[in-house]
């Protein structure tokens, strides 16, 4: 059992989850990935190289995903538009990676503290084209540990991107984490580049001249999109079945929801808390389900309501979705959320 | 071993496949040039036998479409990116021959920052630089490297010095660079420049297979097309108007004196990786027993002063000593709008169940170590909590009197053993003496187990051990005998 | 003693893009255009072979852009390789 720092844990996880790679530009509050990468991955035989930018560390991690390695990097908001263009080359190409962002209030050059404001451009795709990565949010440092292992895992059972979408304050936590005892050795992949006879058939490319050629891509991610969306939700319940009123956050949010809600059931409120482990494939069946079941919801968010959207869109028109947000990096506090929720369970 | 017979090297596919329409010949122009560097980098590649090993990165731009043609490894790069792109491969399989094939767009504009580093870093790979000083694929547009006057879809009116600078000289640039081993520029345009580009295709290749390092070839390349010349005209623009500006020469060729160096990626053992990992550092928990847990009351604290007095590293170590009785804990420093007053903090918070919020606003303890920190929070501290004052730097009282205070004199203590960093852990130790919340002996095994710098493991048990004595010697006795103010 | 063919060009039809690099780096200008002017399947007059005067020296080979559209016969390897230098006997 140790006591780690989350950002430091993602890199542990990621070394025992078989990554051997991380490229990546240094940005506050993703540093101490980089830092920790450069400290360990050499020591276990591994690569860190700090790349002169992120749009070289992305293609970075596009050259080594393509020769078959398990491979990471890690940025913030303003890091992560310039990824924009190789992730969409990443999920056209169908090659895994493991990308974290550790969001920080923007736009533009914002600040370092955090906010949630990359949901649209990680969850729905920032870069060009019908495409779609998967995205996981953790809460906690065991989590940061746990999900990552589950990213390199569904980045190549799916041979896509996947997102670990965190924020300033969950990086920078201390929490016990329990690390797994044994490396994971990733098997041969049959479409990768391992410079040698049997491989040197390959071709890792997007680009599909042949008519009705890319279309015929398109429809098959689309159709990986949906397999991912029918295997892969998560989400956390906490007190939800008896709830009047069901709070949706994530990351960091979720954990002030949580205190919230254990004040205001305290307080005899049937308040519950509804926590999306993945942003995609989102839980927009159970938040259907909830819906009809008559439950209101109150959606927190550090954004102007980009979760919002994917809520509203999953609870349908009759459903009652109040809606909470602070911006620029101001963290609501446990009692403002509590007075915030209780005003609509009067 | 002269070759009786020149033919299509084996390193091309036989047929193009990949290609449709007419498979067996290029989708390049007439006279272009790609044509003949793709068939000097199929002959080097043939007659070195290293087709299973090449991996070839494709850019954007004409040859984009360079993966129809070369039977071993592709990977398609985005616009600019085919540098990092090798990176990232030859990193991965170090045994692999990686060739970046880049036109000018791709390589001296949008991609002038990977090319600059991939060679600043020596990055080993063979760089081949097809400079035909215009945009083909896209239309004829106007290249970095358009000459002065040249007149392109996108400079109309010949390119002028005002509006768009000056031809870049890629290979100057690059042998500017201590790490490149090899840099060249040669063209396509009579028989002659033809043979110096093979030789020159063929030793960057051989540098790479012989580990020696990054080698760059800039290769002049007729683009009738896009010049709107005959191929003969073309090739003869280029010894007429481009060789005067892109002097074909050897820049810099360290190819024999050059080190070899071959990456070796070593496989470890899980016991390796994990001791590598640095895990399992504080040992597993041991709990005292269970019925502590279940009625332990969850705790609040903050440590407050300002960044090299160690209340940082003294919520840490509490932290770490609370999991020996497998609590759940959770620490978070200061950061963001609450580092107002100048003061670093960090909040802990421990508990038997799952911890929320780990953000704390009302602690049960506030640990303050200099004035700033009490100004700031002392009116946060709950009522009935406990407040800690290091009275060696804070000279006031608290304006509190429904809450219960220590004034320890923290850092006094801990320059009296020699070890004045150490005041965190003599108010650590103070702390557990004073409340007996957790075992004094957890906090000594744990506290050198959390620290960074372990060989002050033993001033700082010490130091903890000061810390309780105070308590026992100023606070306990006092007790005992008669409950006065302390002094 | 083996018989000697003299050293000779190849160029396939339907692979030759008529840009003419062949015709001007050929010393001995032994390449033209096929004599009918004809036009192949890509809709270029491709070029020909004289049918002598070849040296063999492999500049038409290097000069074409395209794969496989040109192929030199350099000089047949005598059986005896009398100067055991490889090279044809004066």
């Amino acid at each position: 059992m140790e006591l780690i720092k989350a950002n430091e844990a993602v890199v542990k996880a990621a070394i025992l989850a078989g990554c051997t790679q991380y490229y990546g530009y240094p940005i506050t509050p993703a540093s101490e990935v980089a830092m920790a990468s450069a400290k360990y991955l050499p020591k276990v035989g591994g690569t860190f190289l700090q790349a002169e930018s992120e749009v070289a560390a992305i293609n970075m991690v596009y050259g080594a995903s393509g020769a078959g390695a398990r491979v990471m990097t890690a940025s913030s908001g303003p890091g992560i538009s310039l990824k924009q263009e190789g992730v969409s080359y990443m999920a056209a190409s169908e090659l895994p990676c493991v990308i974290v962002d550790v969001m920080r209030a923007g736009p533009g050059l914002g600040n370092i503290w955090p906010e949630q404001g990359d949901w649209n451009q990680v969850v729905h795709g920032g870069g060009h084209g019908n495409y779609k990565v998967i995205v996981l949010t953790p809460n906690c440092a065991q989590e940061m540990c746990d999900l990552t292992i589950l990213a390199f895992e569904l980045a190549e059972k799916y041979r896509t991107p996947v997102y670990l979408l965190t924020d300033a304050y969950i990086g920078q936590m201390m929490e016990p984490v329990n690390f797994p005892k044994e490396r994971v050795k990733p098997a041969r992949k049959d479409w990768a580049l391992y410079a040698d006879a049997d491989s040197h058939k390959n071709l890792v490319s997007s680009i599909f001249m042949s008519t009705g050629g890319l279309e015929e891509h398109n429809i098959h991610l689309q159709e990986k999109y949906a397999e991912i969306e029918k295997n892969e939700v998560r989400y956390q319940e906490v007190m939800v079945e008896d709830a009047d009123l069901v709070m949706i956050g994530y990351g960091f949010i979720s954990r002030m929801l949580l205190s919230v809600t254990e004040i205001l059931r305290e307080e005899g409120y049937k308040v519950g808390l509804l926590r999306p482990i993945t942003a995609f494939p989102f839980c927009s069946k159970r938040l259907e389900e909830l819906a009809g079941q008559g439950k209101t919801f109150l959606d927190v968010e550090l954004s102007n309501g980009q979760m919002l959207r994917d809520v509203r869109l999953a609870v349908g028109k009759d459903a009652t979705v109040h809606f909470y947000n602070r911006m620029g990096g101001i963290v609501p506090s446990v009692e403002e959320l509590t007075n915030v929720a209780r005003g609509y369970l009067k | 071993m002269a070759k009786d017979i020149l033919q299509k090297p084996g390193a091309f596919f036989d047929q193009f496949d990949r290609k449709g329409g007419a498979q067996k010949t290029t989708h390049y122009c007439p006279g272009c040039g790609h044509g003949n560097a793709h068939k000097l980098i199929a002959e080097a590649i043939d007659d070195m036998g290293l087709q299973d090993r090449a991996v070839f990165v494709s850019p954007v731009g004409c040859s984009v479409f360079a993966y129809y043609y070369f039977d071993m490894g592709n990977i398609q790069a985005a616009h600019g990116r085919a540098p990092a792109v090798g990176t990232g491969v030859k990193r991965t399989r170090p045994n692999s021959i990686v060739i970046s094939y880049q036109g000018d767009g791709d390589l001296a504009s949008i991609g002038s920052a990977e090319i600059l580093h991939a060679a600043n870093r020596g990055e080993q790979m063979a760089v081949f630089f097809i400079n035909n000083a215009i945009y083909g694929m896209t239309g004829g547009q106007m290249a970095a490297t358009s000459l002065i006057g040249q007149k392109t879809t996108t400079s109309p009116y010949g390119r002028t010095v005002e509006n768009e600078g000056y031809p870049m000289q890629m290979a100057e640039i690059m042998a500017t660079l201590r790490a490149p081993v090899f840099v060249q520029r040669c063209h396509l345009a009579d028989s002659k420049g033809i043979m110096d580009t093979r030789k020159a295709v063929r030793k960057a290749i051989k540098n790479q297979a012989e580990g020696k390092g990054f080698s760059f070839v800039e290769i002049l390349s007729p683009c009738p097309t896009g010049w709107k010349m005959s191929t003969h005209d073309a090739c003869e623009y280029i010894k007429t108007n481009m060789l005067p500006i892109f002097p074909a020469k050897v820049f810099k060729d360290e190819s024999e004196t050059r080190e070899p160096f071959f990456r070796e990626i070593p496989t470890l053992t899980d016991e390796q990786v994990i001791k590598a990992l640095e895990l399992g550092m504080l040992g597993e928990p041991q709990p005292r027993d269970e019925k502590f847990l279940k009625n332990f009351t969850t705790m609040k604290y903050k440590f407050a002063g300002f960044g090299g007095q160690g209340v940082l590293t003294a919520g840490v170590i509490l932290a770490a000593t609370a999991m020996q009785e497998n609590l759940q804990v959770s620490w978070i420093p200061s950061y963001g709008p609450e580092m107002r007053g100048g003061t670093a903090n960090c909040s802990v918070v421990l508990s038997k169940d799952p911890i929320g919020s780990p953000l704390v606003v009302k602690p049960d303890v506030l640990a303050v170590m200099n004035d700033p920190s009490l100004d700031t929070f002392e009116n946060d501290l709950k009522p009935g909590g406990l407040l800690i004052v290091n009275s060696s730097i804070i000279a006031r009282k608290t304006k509190r009197t429904d809450i219960d205070t220590l004034y320890i004199p923290l850092t006094d203590i801990a320059s009296k053993m020699g070890l004045t960093a150490a005041a965190n852990m003599v108010l650590l130790g103070a702390y557990l003496e004073y409340t007996k919340l957790l075992p004094l002996e957890h906090l000594k095994l744990i506290a050198p187990r959390g620290l960074k710098r372990k060989e002050l493991a033993d001033k700082n048990v010490e130091a903890v051990e000061a810390g309780a004595k105070w308590v026992r010697e100023n606070i306990t006795a006092k007790k005992t005998k008669a409950p006065a103010p302390v002094a | 003693m083996a018989e000697y063919t003299q050293p000779r060009v190849e160029i396939v039809p339907n692979l030759c893009k008529a840009c003419q690099r062949c015709v001007d780096v050929c010393k001995p200008g032994v390449i033209e255009t096929n004599l009918e002017n004809a036009f192949n399947e890509l809709g270029y007059q491709w070029l020909v072979y004289k049918g002598e005067g070849c040296t063999g020296c492999g500049a038409c080979f290097y000069a074409c852009p395209e794969p496989g559209a040109i192929i030199v016969f350099k000089r047949t390897k005598a059986e005896e390789d009398v100067a055991g230098n490889g090279k044809a006997p004066k």
